[in-house]
């Protein structure tokens, strides 16, 4: 087998994971470069197994996987002292307030007693709980346990995280102020991480890079931006007539098309062209254009096109 | 504007090598044991036999005469049984929820997810169980030897029994890891620590029951080794040289604990893990 190439942080080359029967990973190939990459899908999509595949938790029937350089196969272990880990689900040691939780983590990660109460207490200030870090953790809001569960994933000091869900439960106001960190963490700290979450906004906010799963493969990877595909036009159509039709005619024409919810299309056009071949071919389909709005790709039009919907 | 804003460091400080961290967890696990009033208590009450040995012990070297208390091999057999009472609660108390609990709140995923095996994270669990259980059985017992010595002001008594440390040290320590393992296995089955108590209260006495019902019918004690108690009843005999108080073979008895200990084993092994996959 080729040896796979080291600079990414993260490397997976034709891994394929399944519990019993059941495929979750099929042939995996992607590579997650230095920053924060976003790990996309529909629920049931394989991104939490992926992730768990890289901890070393679920061993692969197939495939190689690298992260940090080292191979997940010989070096479990090593790796997970350079990587936090946020887990999709609520978990905590059990009777421990947040302080002591933290700095437990910490000295399980191998740090000094003082060394992780030190960082407990920073780390904890870090996510917002400064003031709650005596509290009980069971006794914590879900938006507080989230925070909570980062917490313990970034006390060691990783140079990459993996965050499964991170949002997941928080209210709105919570939900920025997890953004912001996840933002921050990437870009002003420079950790490097992998965010799973199937919240196109949340990737598209904390991400430059993108890798979207769909029932266990990968679908579509590389840069937001150059995924977006913006050298295209976008308009935004809502038609009276035959829908499908039309839909048809567009596709046969070349174009990309989308729809969305409230009965309006995401039309993709070549920069060249622009909105008369559509209003030609609206013509032809005897159509009417009731309404047509200039837009700008949005990672919710990759996701789309990858995952296949219409 | 605050004056000192909270912020991310990076730390640069040294890290320990992997491999220690199951003495994290054994360490974290004794503190908040000892932290219970009613545990500590329940320690005391194991150590009262202790006393009354001792005291005996005390009376025999400064009283001679009273020949009803002359230490014997078989005093520290029976010591260890008597402390077989206390090694049931402690079991049962500590190990019922070691793993039961981190399952119930979800802590596994924390614990694999940090730089130590799965080999680590059930020795650390085990240390918890097997520290006190050894407080309650070994060290009370190695310390009656040493007080022999001590009050009787010769070695010889330890010189006539000279197999008795090795003894002493070799059932405790299968006492000890037969429930630690016994109670870790059937801890890591469940996610409620009473419902563990239960199960092994039951398989202790359970098993002992049956036995104790196939002797009432049959007359013959050949089928100890389905009783958990009576295994290490008559691996204690054997150990101590003494006339073993069932007819079952020796081997079967030591077997039968290694069959255990091996089950457990593989039950951890199987039911340890960072993710639960139900197939």
């Amino acid at each position: 087998m080729a040896e796979l190439d080291p600079s990414p942080v993260v490397a997976l080359e034709s891994v394929s994971v399944a519990y019993g029967k059941n495929a979750a990973l099929r042939d995996v190939t992607a590579a997650f470069s230095e920053g924060a990459t976003g790990l996309l899908g529909p629920n049931g999509a394989g991104k939490s197994t992926l992730l768990k595949a890289l901890l070393g938790f679920l061993v692969p029937s197939s495939g190689r996987m690298k992260v940090l350089g080292l191979d997940v196969a010989t070096s479990a272990v090593g790796i997970r002292s350079r990587i936090g880990y946020m887990p999709e689900t609520d978990g905590h040691i059990p009777g421990m307030n947040a302080v002591s939780f933290v700095g437990y983590c910490g000295q399980l990660a191998g740090l000094p007693a003082s060394d992780a109460m030190q960082r407990a207490h920073e780390v904890l200030y870090y996510v917002g709980l400064g003031e709650a870090r005596y509290r009980n953790v069971e006794t914590y809001s879900t938006g507080m346990k989230q925070r909570i569960k980062l917490a313990q994933a970034l006390v060691h000091d990783p140079d990459l995280l993996f965050l499964d869900e991170p949002t997941n439960g928080m209210d709105p106001k919570g939900r920025d102020e997890m953004l912001e960190l996840v933002r921050d963490l990437a870009h002003e700290k420079h950790i490097h991480l992998i965010l799973s979450s199937h919240l196109l906004p949340d990737v598209e906010y904390t991400c430059d890079r993108v890798v979207v799963l769909d029932k266990g493969g990968v679908v579509a990877q590389g840069p937001i931006d150059a995924l977006k595909g913006t050298r295209r036009q976008v308009f935004e159509l809502r038609i009276k007539g035959d829908r499908h039709a039309f839909a048809g005619a567009l596709a046969n024409a070349g174009f990309e098309c989308h729809e969305t919810d409230e009965d309006v299309m995401r039309v993709f056009v070549a920069a060249e062209e622009g909105a008369r071949a559509l209003f030609a071919i609206a013509d032809r389909e005897r159509v009417q254009v009731r309404h047509l709005r200039p837009s700008v790709p949005t990672l919710e039009d990759v996701f789309a096109k990858a995952v296949g919907e219409k | 504007m605050p004056i000192h804003d909270q912020t991310y460091r990076r730390y640069a400080g040294k890290r320990d090598q992997t491999g220690q961290a199951w003495m994290v967890i054994a360490l974290n696990g004794i503190r908040t044991i000892i932290a219970k009033r009613l545990f500590i208590g329940l320690l005391l009450m194991a150590w009262i036999p202790f006393v009354v040995a001792a005291v005996s012990i005390y009376l025999n070297a400064s009283f001679p005469q009273f020949t009803l208390l002359s230490i014997t091999a078989q005093r520290f057999r029976d010591f260890l049984d008597t402390q077989g009472v206390f090694v049931f609660f402690i079991t049962v108390w500590v190990g019922a929820g070691l793993v039961a609990n981190d399952k119930r709140a979800n802590a596994l995923q924390i614990y694999l997810s940090k730089p130590l095996s799965r080999t680590e994270y059930i020795v650390g669990k085990l240390v918890i169980l097997v520290a006190f259980l050894l407080l309650v059985t070994w060290v009370p017992a190695i310390l009656l030897l040493v007080l022999q010595v001590a009050f009787s002001g010769s070695f010889s008594f330890v010189r006539q029994n000279l197999y008795l440390f090795p003894a002493v040290t070799i059932f405790a320590f299968l006492q000890v890891m037969l429930a630690a393992f016994t109670v870790l296995a059937l801890s890591s089955l469940s996610k409620s620590s009473r419902y563990v108590a239960i199960l092994y209260a039951g398989a202790y006495w359970f098993s002992h029951a049956v036995f104790g019902l196939i002797y009432a019918i049959t007359g013959s004690t050949r089928l100890s080794w389905l009783s958990l108690p009576g295994n290490l009843n008559q691996v204690g005999d054997i150990i101590f040289r003494l006339q073993a108080r069932y007819s079952t073979p020796a081997a079967v008895s030591f077997l039968a604990v290694a069959v255990i200990i091996a089950l457990s084993i593989w039950v951890l092994e199987r039911r340890v893990r960072g993710v639960e996959v139900v197939s």
